[in-house]
């Protein structure tokens, strides 16, 4: 037994396999020249994956004459073709990324030239406090405030039909639907995000608004309500799966700890889950009042297109992203002060979106909650 | 007297209440989450009632016309795959590049952080003001005109943050140990990325494209601003003629005043959701065939 045992390690110490694991090492321990070879060795391996094992060798002999035949040993300062190509490579993946960076300015640039040869003309002053926005009109009037309400009063509906149901919904999947429900109910909202939002325009035209002039008769055909109606339904699924992310991130022992004093289901959700995620939920609504903002087809296909001061949501208005739109569609030459106003009002609604969405990155990092 | 004193000793459990309250919220937040499904539902119903009874292969293969009865969407249909197409071919190396670049390569520091920040919040620009900038980019400064080329480039612009997040959570997603395990056989980081890390990643990589590339499809505000046209009575030969796709077809009809138009805009948003479902199929399958192999 003892005899056997002893054979056996004294076996495994020349075998091949203690020969690949330990001869290149003590090569490289002892002498610096052959080491970064016995290196390549295992590079040109690739190409003949016989070479290492066929040699069979002790450490000594593959020392002497093999990398001599295969390649020069490797200078570790000098740049190989290797390292070039790596370097080659990073920097192609690099430029790739750039291309984000490029948008971004791209973005900026051309609303802030454009925009700018746009209040050569108009004041700012104007434009801002004006309340009669009639650029396609004689005599033409730029005051941007019919615009902005329009949109505001658009999203101000939205979010009354989608903050309070969104997350409604996030506290349902989060804390109380069995995993066979929530299995069934999530991709169902993924596909309500992934529906196109001209077939959303389509549904509060000739769907919605209907329905609206049956109960209030003096509705306009088209009308602010219907937009934000089907605006709002089309950023709860942002809201839910979003506020949920924010709720299942809260560690299951603030819940334990609170059932443990003797809260209800209800008292642990509303109570203890809630104020915990309230930094993710909070962003995720400025998040989803953002997206209604910039929301376009809805709005162009069931609100109109008559800029329009007013809080009345049944009667049409106008909101910016409808604006840009109508004036796309019509033939407006490149260079007039009318093509300007485009990169006016989208500057406009640039800086309100991205002023949103700086504030939601801000909530969550500022007021969130962390846990170990 | 018997209970138990907590506090000043008016402690009062109002366990029936509470549990009453609880079942009733229970029951609110149970008929909030059906609330969107139901809606769901409703759009689903009306637009294959308006719209069942018009889908016809000529329907599908006839010109735009000024009929509602004799106009079909062959033009638009084709001239969305065009965009597709060439939207692909661009945002899917760009995408991945960017994601393998964030994930593997790039140095932890400002500027790394600042691209990520970017990213995300290029991810929450209206996609309206993306087609100013194919307008002032592609269309007036580069000369494309309103061409296949200028609204697919657009296109691009506006998914790839989309298909870089996703990409990355792709990337994240491989352990670490096979990097390491490639990296201690001798293999450049390259070699690591591109026949370890990516294979593993692809399922998530692809997916993640096709859901990016569905919402190009869909989107139609872009495309209006940098000049699609509404009419268009034939179909693209090139990547530098005009074009238009479904979404701006069916906005069209919707925008007159004509019932008959409204049902043929519904037909075509039949097929337009058919050829989302399609794609959302192919991803699924796509991802399963990948899964199996690795």
């Amino acid at each position: 037994m003892g005899d056997d045992f002893d054979r056996r390690r004294a076996d495994d110490l020349v075998s091949p396999a203690g020969d690949r694991a330990a001869g290149p090492a003590s090569e490289t321990l002892d002498e610096p020249g052959p080491g970064p070879a016995g290196r390549e060795q295992s590079g040109a391996g690739r190409s003949h994956p016989q070479a290492p094992v066929a040699s069979g060798a002790p450490a000594a002999g593959r020392g002497t004459d093999e990398p001599r035949t295969v390649r020069p040993p490797i200078s570790l300062t000098a740049p190989t073709r290797r390292r070039v190509q790596e370097a080659l490579i990073g920097g192609t993946l690099f430029l790739g990324s750039a291309v984000s960076v490029l948008t971004t300015i791209g973005i900026i640039g051309v609303l802030l030239v454009e925009a700018s040869s746009f209040f050569a003309e108009v004041s700012p002053w104007e434009f801002l406090t004006g309340t009669r926005w009639a650029p396609l009109f004689v005599p033409q009037s730029f005051g941007v405030l019919p615009l902005l309400a329009g949109s505001l009063l658009v999203a101000a509906g939205a979010a009354i039909v989608a903050l309070p149901i969104g997350l409604a919904s996030a506290i349902y999947l989060s804390e109380y639907a069995a995993p066979r429900v929530r299995a069934i109910i999530k991709p169902a909202l993924e596909v309500l995000a992934g529906i196109p939002t001209v077939v959303y325009g389509f549904f509060a035209l000739t769907f919605v608004t209907p329905l609206l002039q049956g109960i209030w008769p003096q509705t306009q055909i088209f009308n602010a309500l219907s937009a934000s109606l089907v605006v709002g339904i089309m950023i709860i699924p942002l809201v839910a799966s979003l506020s949920e992310d924010a709720m299942n991130a809260v560690p299951g022992t603030l819940r334990e700890g609170a059932y443990a004093l003797g809260a209800t289901k209800l008292e642990v959700s509303v109570r203890t889950v809630l104020p915990a995620a309230l930094s993710g939920i909070v962003a995720s609504f400025i998040l989803a009042i953002s997206r209604a903002i910039g929301e376009t087809m809805i709005v162009a296909i069931a609100a109109g297109a008559t800029p329009n001061l007013t809080l009345n949501p049944l009667e049409s208005v106008q909101t910016m992203t409808a604006y840009i739109v109508q004036v796309s569609m019509g033939e407006v030459s490149f260079g007039t002060v009318e093509y300007q106003t485009i990169f006016a009002v989208g500057l406009t609604l640039f800086a309100i979106t991205l002023l949103m969405n700086i504030v939601s990155i801000f909530v969550l990092r500022r007021f969130r909650e962390v846990y170990e | 007297m018997t209970a138990p004193e907590v506090g000043n000793g008016r402690f009062q459990p109002r366990r029936r209440m509470r549990n009453v309250l609880g079942q009733l919220f229970r029951a609110l937040f149970l008929l909030a989450t059906c609330v969107g499904l139901a809606v769901l539902l409703v759009l689903l119903v009306d637009v294959l009632r308006t719209g069942a009874a018009h889908v016809s292969w000529d329907f599908v293969t006839a010109y735009p016309s000024r009929f509602a009865e004799r106009a079909g969407i062959w033009a638009a249909l084709i001239g969305s795959l065009w965009i597709l197409g060439f939207t692909a071919l661009f945002s899917f190396p760009l995408g991945i590049a960017t994601a393998i670049w964030l994930e593997e390569y790039a140095p932890r520091g400002w500027l790394t952080r600042t691209i990520q920040t970017n990213i995300a919040n290029l991810a929450a620009v209206p996609s309206i003001v993306y087609g100013i900038l194919g307008l002032a980019v592609f269309v007036r400064w580069l000369e494309m005109g309103r061409s296949v080329l200028a609204g697919s480039l657009t296109l691009t612009l506006l998914i790839l943050p989309v298909m870089i997040i996703a990409g990355q959570e792709a990337i994240r997603a491989v352990p670490n140990s096979i990097r390491l395990a490639s990296y201690a056989l001798g293999a450049t980081r390259w070699q690591t990325v591109s026949r370890q890390v990516l294979p593993m990643a692809m399922p998530g990589i692809l997916t993640g494209t096709i859901l990016a590339l569905s919402r190009a499809v869909g989107e139609t505000a872009p495309l209006i601003i940098i000049g699609a046209l509404a009419f268009v009575p034939f179909v693209p030969n090139g990547p530098l003629d005009s074009f238009t796709v479904l979404p701006i077809q069916i906005f069209n009809w919707v925008s007159r005043p004509q019932p008959e138009f409204h049902d043929i805009a519904a037909a075509a948003i039949l097929v337009l959701l058919g050829v989302l479902l399609t794609f959302n199929l192919i991803a699924i399958l796509l991802r399963n065939r990948y899964t199996q192999r690795s």
